[in-house]
């Protein structure tokens, strides 16, 4: 299955964060930094894949992707296919791209429910569901299209004109 | 409860916190245009907010505080566990907003097994589950179990999960795919659920969705990695249709997985799997799909000729990608999945996997390095072994020290079952510690001290090895080194009769930058400079007593043989040796150091009288100084030499010509005292010597010391656990344990200064500082790393191939002890496999229609759960005691008898194969009878489990399908 889903920038910030196997906050920090470590001291042109047994236990790797200012890493174990794993970030990046249109360090920032949506769509639970960045985002629409309907009936929140009320 | 008590000082949220509330975004804009150095100040007041507005009664207030939470505890490792209540209370919302913001906050915090508000979501989650409610809220409940459903939440909500699983309900849940992911989760949690969950999966495999089939192939591939995988090959004709019938890479992929693990357990399997593989191989354009095809063939199928041929084919064709390294990478590791048997394999791409270690990427070199030394044979492992150490001298530091690793575990693999030449390994050793890189002085120092133990005829050459690196005075300052020297001065001590020149080692250990080195480290120096001493006293009178008894002209060769031991024809010979020596070594012994103030001396007879009072002079002068030094261990060695040299001192008829020496042989006497202390040969220890030893009555080993700990806190003085009082656990023993308690001692020492920094003066400047002599051996100047590796290439051109060579010298005894099956299961994988022996047995019972009744397996489960049940009343207290337990289960049978379960559990699935072994084994339990009649009841009680699983196995397990 797939471990982990972290984009952190190229200083080293988290900007996505996603653990399949519950860690908890102040772990899944350190093992930001240590994935950070890692691959901050990796030059350009060599391989994606990294053996993660050190930091995430014996049998993981890491795969990751350098775009622009920053750095897409998933964790697996020998469930998944390595090659298959670096189409994944290709997917999601795909994804974030058309639907920021150009996405840019900025959007992830600002964006973090979004961010959710859209790779809860491709992997749940550590299992790849969904690889068609189309699919993809028409689920999001259409999540974001009933998120809308439904609060739409209470626009002004009923305790604030309750409060008004009394 | 948790909100509650976070914080006294925050009051009720008063509409102003509602209607001016910060949204995630003005937090983040204020987190990013902070001045450097705030970020915490921001951090907590921005906690403290959202700790109020959070218990707002108001539900927008309260999901947005929530996602501001999230967003902090996700990114900047914030805790929320505290809001664990709180995302809960905006489960129900009827606002997918809401909602969604409430799970998202959930299934990012909530712990398995640590959050306790856990079973209180079990009713809203099957509130959501149901048919009945939008699928959007159904996915959410669904996204949450995938992530932190506990065993008990998976048992409860699993039948909620069949409406969304079936193909029954019509139209078919969209949310099929989710729901076999969700139902993976449930049935690897708690094999209870088994037969309610695995039809249904099952029945997935024959969805016509491929989304829903992918899903499940996962399912099944997670399932069948993760465990045992013999009850999924009642499945293996479904898995093969879909592999027929499927064009999805990712399908394929799942597949070749499950694959991969089935196939080493039914033969047949692998033959009808040939087919389909080659044809993978040949026609997909998907690499990755090309690369699991290789490696099921080589990890599943190694035996079928073609399909392996077309592999390794494809393989090549991945080393020869110029352009990508992830290929050339993958290619490497497919290779090393390849067993021996296949060697010839890794012989075709020779050239690429040298060439590989001077790639740029670290991946690959350490890939081919590992592939390289794979290939090693007693024939070839001087060469490869020499290529690669020279090799290492030109790489960066971390690939030349993954370098030395690999060639010090290769070479020391098996009580160094590959080295015939002991003398040149000996030196490369020597060589290897030379490295301006080598870092690994731990295993270099290792293997010294235990080749000298083991091997009687390397330590000639071992003494030669140690002595240059002792006298080599550039070596002293590197910390990496001080292991080595450690080594060499115990082993030129302890072997100090095949010394060429003892004086010129004294020297060597007594030279002024041995001050550089760690306190533990001077001690084994000054030792051997006491073993020298005796041992340079009793080769004078030796050799006295020899001249005197040819000088007599004695006939009765056999008359004063008390004296004259066996030793001393060999040291008469060393003697002649280091006469001879000395002559035709001499330029080079006093070149190596001119500033020798006794250079003179060597020139001379080494067992004069007046060579052994100059050394003596040497000694006392060095010693002296280190007499009272602060480390306790090299004070006493220090006094030791001291009272050594004043004793030989007050006799002061030693120095007498040789007419007088016998009339008084007090000297004799001492240093034949002495001379037997050290004349007994250590040898190396069985791993299981200290097991052997009957622990005397009243011994209670496992007491506990916890309360100890208290009158050691009292004491301020920490106890500094590197005194040791036995001479010999000093030989050898010491200089390992040394590393770990100068660790601990200075932590212990950090602690200590950080109680009582008044008493400390300010911190010394690092000695180490002080060296400025130039290293031994500068790294050397990158030469263009394109001719090294041709270089590389060319001389491994020969060397790899395994040949016999006809080896001129006979291979030495080498001392092996039994350290037989030293293999210990560890608690951990017991406790991994008993549950994995759960899942598998369920999975059998389903597949074998025997759903009424639970298994042996199953009953035992459920009535430990019942059991707990009663004790501990809180639902959510039961996961924790089920780990517990399962725990203490497999630490009690671990300390019971070693090894014994696994044992057993080989035992039941070999029984038809082996019956002799099982005899061996049989016995071997009867051995470990001694165990109490609790523990045997229990065994009893899993073979009687174990014997029903395995009715599974024997019966006819693939149908015929594949005949």
């Amino acid at each position: 299955m797939i471990r982990a889903v972290m984009v952190m920038n190229t200083q080293g910030k988290p900007r996505l964060v996603k653990f399949y196997d519950f860690q908890p906050p102040e772990k899944q920090q350190e093992l930001i930094r240590s994935v950070y470590g890692v691959l901050s001291e990796r030059a350009d042109n060599v391989s994606n894949f990294v053996e993660a047994d050190a930091i995430f236990g014996p049998g993981t790797q890491l795969v990751y992707k350098h775009f622009a200012t920053l750095y897409f890493v998933f964790v697996f174990d020998s469930a998944e296919n390595e090659l298959a794993m670096l189409d994944l970030i290709q997917v999601f990046v795909e994804t974030l791209d058309r639907c920021f249109k150009n996405v840019c360090e900025l959007d992830i920032v600002f964006n973090f429910n979004k961010m959710h949506m859209l790779l809860d769509e491709i992997i749940f639970g550590g299992q790849v569901l969904e690889t068609s960045s189309e699919q993809v985002l028409k689920a999001v629409e259409e999540i974001s299209k009933f998120e809308k309907s439904s609060s739409a009936i209470s626009l002004v929140p009923k305790s604030v004109s309750a409060r008004f009320g009394r | 409860m948790a909100g509650g008590s976070s914080s006294s000082t925050a009051s009720t949220p008063s509409l102003v916190d509602s209607l001016f509330q910060r949204s995630l975004d003005d937090l983040i804009k204020s987190l990013r245009s902070q001045l450097a150095g705030t970020e915490p100040v921001l951090l907590s007041r921005a906690l403290a907010e959202i700790r109020r507005e959070i218990r707002s009664s108001d539900p927008d207030t309260k999901a947005i505080a929530l996602q501001k939470l999230t967003y902090l505890s996700s990114l900047y490792g914030l805790d929320a566990s505290w809001a664990a209540f709180h995302a809960l209370e905006l489960l129900p919302s009827s606002s997918l907003l809401h909602k969604r913001l409430a799970y998202l906050a959930a299934s990012l915090s909530f712990h398995p097994s640590t959050t306790d508000v856990i079973p209180l979501s079990t009713h809203q989650l099957r509130k959501d589950l149901s048919p009945s409610s939008p699928p959007h809220f159904s996915s959410l409940a669904l996204h949450l179990l995938s992530l932190s459903a506990s065993p008990d939440l998976a048992r409860h909500l699993a039948p909620d999960l069949l409406p969304l699983l079936s193909p029954r309900s019509s139209p078919p849940s969209p949310l099929r795919p989710k729901a076999a992911a969700v139902a993976l989760r449930a049935l690897s949690l708690c094999p209870d659920v088994v037969p309610l969950l695995f039809k249904p999966l099952v029945d997935c495999l024959s969805s016509p969705d491929p989304r829903v089939v992918s899903a499940a192939v996962g399912a099944f591939a997670e399932l069948a990695s993760s465990g045992d995988p013999s009850p999924y090959l009642h499945l293996a004709p479904e898995f093969y249709r879909v592999l027929a019938d499927s064009r999805s890479n990712w399908i394929l992929i799942k597949l070749l997985k499950i694959f991969a693990r089935l196939a080493p357990l039914e033969p047949r399997l692998a033959a009808r799997l040939v087919d389909p593989l080659c044809d993978l191989l040949r026609r997909s354009s998907a690499q990755s799909l090309v690369f699991e095809c290789v490696r099921t063939v080589f990890s599943g199928l190694p035996d079928h000729d073609r399909a392996v041929r077309l592999a390794v084919d494809k393989v090549r064709e991945f080393l020869a990608s110029a352009d990508d390294p992830n290929l050339r990478y993958l290619g490497l590791r497919a290779l090393s999945m390849l067993g021996p048997p296949h060697s010839w394999a890794v012989e075709e791409s020779r050239e690429a996997v040298t060439r590989s270690l001077a790639d740029p990427d670290p991946n690959i070199r350490r890939e081919a390095l590992r592939l390289i030394m794979g290939m090693v044979f007693d024939s070839n492992v001087f060469e490869i072994s020499i290529l690669l150490v020279n090799y290492a001298l030109k790489s960066d530091p971390i690939f030349a020290n993954d370098i030395l690793d690999a060639v010090l575990t290769t070479c020391g693999r098996n009580v160094y079952e590959l080295i015939v030449d002991f003398d040149w390994y000996v030196s490369l050793l020597g060589e290897m510690a030379r490295n301006p890189h080598c870092t690994r002085g731990e295993e270099i120092e290792r293997q010294l001290v235990d080749i000298g133990l083991r091997v009687r005829d390397a330590r000639p050459e071992l003494v030669r090895v140690a002595r240059d690196l002792l006298i080599d005075p550039a070596l002293l300052g590197n910390p990496f080194l001080c292991r080595i020297l450690s080594a060499a001065a115990w082993v030129s001590g302890e072997y100090v009769e095949f010394s060429r020149k003892p004086l010129e080692l004294v020297e060597a250990l007594l030279q002024p930058r041995t001050s550089l080195l760690p306190p533990l480290v001077r001690a084994v120096y000054i030792q051997a400079v006491f073993k020298v001493i005796v041992f340079c006293f009793n080769t004078y009178i030796d050799q006295l007593e020899i001249s005197q008894l040819s000088s007599l002209g004695n006939s009765t060769t056999g008359g004063a043989s008390s004296v004259i031991e066996s030793k001393s024809a060999a040291a008469a010979s060393c003697i002649a040796d280091g006469i001879t020596g000395i002559e035709s070594n001499d330029g080079i012994a006093t070149g190596d150091k001119p500033a020798s103030l006794f250079s003179s001396m060597e020139n001379k007879d080494p067992f004069t009288y007046e060579s052994l009072t100059k050394m003596l002079i040497l000694i006392e002068t060095a010693v002296d100084l280190l007499a009272e030094n602060d480390e306790v261990e090299v004070q006493e060695r220090a006094r030791n030499v001291l009272g050594l040299i004043h004793m030989l001192r007050e006799v002061p008829t030693w120095k007498t010509e040789e007419q007088g020496f016998i009339k008084d042989n007090r000297i004799g006497e001492i240093v034949n005292l002495l001379q037997s202390m050290f004349s007994e040969e250590l040898g190396p220890v069985s791993v299981n010597a200290q097991k052997r030893v009957p622990v005397p009555e009243g011994l209670v080993l496992e007491e506990n010391l916890a309360n100890l700990a208290w009158t050691l806190a009292e004491d301020d003085t920490a106890p500094s656990m590197s005194i040791s009082f036995s001479l010999r656990s000093h030989q050898h023993g010491e200089t390992k344990d040394d590393a770990v308690s100068s660790v601990q001692s200075t932590s212990l020492l950090a602690e200590h200064r950080k109680r009582h920094g008044l008493y400390y003066l300010p911190a010394e400047k690092d000695e180490t500082e002080s060296n400025d002599y130039p290293r031994a051996n500068d790294p050397l100047l990158p030469a263009s790393q394109g001719d090294a590796s041709e270089d590389l290439v060319r001389l491994t051109d020969q060397s790899m191939i395994p040949r016999k060579v006809k080896h001129s010298k006979p291979r030495p005894v080498v001392i092996k002890l039994d350290e037989g099956d030293a293999v210990l299961t560890s608690p951990l994988t017991a406790v991994k496999e008993s549950k994995d022996d759960l899942l598998s047995g369920a999975i059998h019972d389903v597949l074998l229609g025997k759903e009424g009744k639970p298994s042996s397996s199953q009953k035992r489960y459920l009535d430990k759960s019942s059991q707990r049940r009663v004790k501990d009343v809180s639902d959510n207290g039961e996961s924790i005691s089920l780990s517990k337990e399962n725990l203490d289960l497999g630490d009690k049978e671990h300390r019971s008898s070693g090894s014994r379960r696994s044992k057993h559990r080989s035992h039941g699935k070999e029984r038809h194969r082996s019956p002799q072994k099982n005899e061996e084994k049989e016995e071997k339990n009867h051995r470990n009878s001694t165990r109490s009649s609790h523990h045997h009841e229990r065994h009893k009680h899993r073979q009687r489990g174990e014997a029903l699983l395995n009715v599974a196995p024997q019966a006819p397990v693939i149908q015929d399908f594949l005949l």
